[in-house]
């Protein structure tokens, strides 16, 4: 099975795919301790607790509660379906929790819509991009927050501006400011998308699938970036389908199963090979029975 | 914001292109607007020939002006409609109980229960204000059903169009009412003395030039503060003489049309002047005036404010509008309330030129402003369309039925011809969109 493309929402990969054998594996470094996370110097940025969404009668998330540092990069992970977009969506403002708490800073948050999650320094580069296609890059950065001359009509000037400086930062060679984002590369679009999130002073940043529809040197430049960022102190939830992608850049793991959380990991902690077994069979490393393991690698 | 290194100066050069498409790219010139006018001029020049010159008269264009205004309104609003992927059936009927209702107001309502009498100054005002906030809440009314309650818009303008045409014959049993108002009777263009005259139409012009040229200023001084690539000089200055050389041939061919001999008598004898040779010229008709206001505030709306910028967003990805925290319902009913303010203003136009309120007023007028709207450019697929595009669009099919009265093609006939073209110019610019894509 190879690697499908990741464009549209929920087709990630079998686990089984993601680029490693999955188990066993020798030569990935020490053996698992896998243990709570050290204490944090830091208050959390972003606490969500026992978040529940339900579509009809099915979980999408099952009592969730994952926790976000300044400078913190948390990598979500999980199999198709395990509900990490969907956490993630509550986060966002684009879907209300059925029930659970959002803590911003300690302070209980309300966030009924995006228009609140962005009030709170929440920004999210959606999977899909989430752009409208028909007008040009300026407009999408700064959709619902456009700047206003004295009159109060749209200053485009000022918008291309701000949005050539952002773009120029991710990608020098974009030049395509007065055209339809319709008509742009998938690089170009993602470089849209991801101007939008980080022109505004994100302090959570909210990643799903950031380099999803990127080639090698786009996915290099969003990497710096969220480096960058991190430097920066802003707090990163990063949805990935790669696992590579999620050791290089986080430093902690949250897993998900089918709408439950697995555990958040230590990403010095853990190997790949715990995650991905995390990720199939949907119990801690060390909870793994013996049985469980022969019937994966026989599968 | 200071001037963005980012900037890539050169990508527009002053070097002077070679083919006729990247001239209108670098002068950047909307290609579908020209082809518009190109389609405009051959059946302008077409029905010319074919009526032995009896179409580009000053009194043929006249009328086309007006008869095309009261469609033209409405299919500047019917554009933002179908931008946000809506549609309106109703706005013939709306057109209809408005007129019926603003021709109760001046008739009944306003001389007798509030007392002001027959024939006040303030009647006109006062019948269309109140029109146009009628035509404002049945449009809220479409809008939040369809916007807060989700059904959507073909099946709430559907029956708001048996709604509102029955609703009507709640006036009077649906007998005609008139006469009008003297005074809102010039807003229908009906007469000489329902237009500028030859002064003001000039004075109109000039307005207009300046406005063009000061807009054309301020865009490139805007570019130039931010580094932008600037438009060649040549550019500027054809764009600049087009545009006025439009405006002026319009005011001229408006003051070329006379008054009527016998009311140009009456009036030369009642100021005791001598009727001038060429007459006395009529100029722009007022029912342009209000459209050519109209369109420039549409444009306005749909080009530099937010409330334009969402409607286009929400047409382009409504999933991603509502995710960039644009009140999307709001955004939505608001299309509607405008597109009632719109029917009520082409109400006003429609009832003071027949100078009545009749029963099948504005009867197929739905059918006519969303041809406008669509040979104008607007794509049921949401979120493309111009408001000046849908003007033209308006002006291209009353000049097909104009031209098609003046060679007497009956009507039915005019109907097979107005729908086939429809058909034509949606698939040719399919075609054309989708041989640019490639």
């Amino acid at each position: 099975m190879t690697m499908p493309d990741s464009t549209g929402p929920g087709n990630l990969p079998d686990p089984m795919a993601m680029g490693t054998p999955a188990i066993p594996s020798a030569d990935d470094g020490p053996p698992p301790t896998v243990g709570p996370r050290p204490a944090a110097s830091t208050e959390p940025l972003v606490e969500m607790r026992g978040i529940r969404v339900s579509f009809g009668g099915v979980h999408a998330v099952d009592n969730v509660s994952v926790d976000l540092h300044p400078g913190e990069v948390v990598g979500l992970v999980g199999g198709n379906g395990a509900g990490k977009s969907t956490l993630m969506r509550v986060l966002s403002g684009a879907r209300p929790a059925d029930d659970g708490e959002i803590r911003i800073d300690g302070k209980p948050a309300t966030i009924h819509n995006p228009r609140d999650a962005k009030a709170y320094g929440i920004e999210t580069i959606y999977q899909t991009l989430a752009l409208a296609d028909n007008i040009d890059a300026a407009a999408n950065v700064f959709l619902g927050r456009e700047i206003k001359d004295r009159l109060g009509a749209l200053d485009d000037g000022a918008m291309e501006s701000a949005t050539r400086t952002v773009i120029g930062r991710l990608n020098p060679r974009f030049k395509n400011f007065k055209s339809a984002v319709r008509s742009l590369s998938g690089g170009q679009r993602q470089s849209v998308a991801i101007a939008r999130a980080i022109q505004f002073n994100a302090r959570i940043l909210i990643m799903d699938e950031p380099t999803a529809a990127l080639g090698p040197a786009e996915t290099s430049q969003v990497r710096d970036l969220v480096a960058q960022l991190k430097d920066e102190g802003i707090g990163i939830f990063l949805i990935s389908h790669d696992i590579h992608d999620v050791f290089d850049l986080a430093d902690r793991i949250a897993v998900m199963a089918t709408g439950k959380l697995v555990g958040t990991v230590d990403k010095h902690s853990v190997t790949k090979d715990d995650v991905l077994g995390m990720i199939i069979i949907g119990k801690m490393p060390g909870e793994v029975s013996q049985t469980e393991l022969q019937e994966l690698v026989h599968s | 914001m200071a001037q963005a290194p980012a900037v890539q100066p050169g990508t527009v050069t002053d070097r002077p292109p070679r083919s006729p498409r990247s001239l209108l790219a670098a002068a950047e010139i909307d290609t579908r607007l020209i082809g518009m006018i190109a389609a405009l001029a051959v059946i302008w020049v077409g029905f010319n020939l074919i009526s032995d010159g009896n179409f580009l008269t000053p009194r043929n264009l006249f009328n086309l002006s007006v008869q095309s205004a009261s469609i033209a309104i409405m299919a500047t609003g019917m554009v933002l409609i179908i931008v946000s992927r809506n549609i309106d059936l109703s706005v013939g009927a709306v057109l209809a109980f408005v007129g019926y209702t603003m021709a109760m107001a001046q008739t009944d309502w306003l001389p007798n229960a509030l007392g002001l009498g027959l024939g006040h100054p303030a009647t006109w005002i006062i019948t269309l204000l109140f029109g146009i906030v009628v035509g404002a809440a049945i449009g809220g009314i479409h809008g939040f059903v369809v916007a807060y309650v989700g059904v959507p818009s073909f099946i709430v303008t559907l029956g708001g169009l048996l709604v509102w045409r029955g609703l009507i014959f709640r006036y009077q049993q649906g007998q005609t009412i008139a006469p009008m108002d003297p005074t809102f009777r010039l807003l229908g263009g009906g007469g000489p003395e329902a237009a500028l005259g030859a002064t003001l139409s000039w004075v109109l012009g000039a307005i207009i030039c300046i406005g063009i040229g000061y807009t054309l200023i301020m865009a490139r001084r805007r570019r130039r503060r931010y580094g932008f690539p600037l438009r060649p000089m040549w550019a500027e200055a054809a764009i600049t003489l087009v545009s006025f050389g439009v405006v002026i041939a319009a005011v001229a061919v408006a003051n070329a049309y006379p008054w009527p001999d016998g009311l140009a008598q009456a009036y030369a004898a009642e100021q005791g002047i001598e009727v001038p040779p060429g007459g006395f010229s009529t100029g722009i008709a007022f029912p342009v005036v209000i459209m050519l206001l109209v369109g420039l505030a549409m444009t306005y709306m749909a080009t530099r404010r937010r409330f334009g910028r969402y409607v286009y967003a929400i047409g382009g990805n409504p999933d991603a509008a509502e995710l960039g925290g644009i009140n999307v319902r709001r955004t939505i009913m608001s299309t509607f309330v405008l597109m009632g303010i719109l029917c009520a203003i082409s109400a006003a136009i429609q009832t003071a030129r027949l100078n009545a309120a009749v029963t099948n007023l504005g009867t197929q007028n739905e059918l006519d402003v969303i041809s406008a709207a669509v040979i104008g450019g607007t794509s049921f697929a949401g979120g493309i369309g111009t408001i000046p595009g849908a003007i033209l669009g308006a002006v291209i099919m009353q000049s097909l039925r104009s031209g098609m009265l003046l060679l007497n093609v009956d009507s039915p006939s005019q109907d097979v011809v107005v729908g086939i073209v429809l058909v034509v110019a949606v698939g040719l610019d399919v075609f054309l969109r989708r041989r640019t894509a490639s």
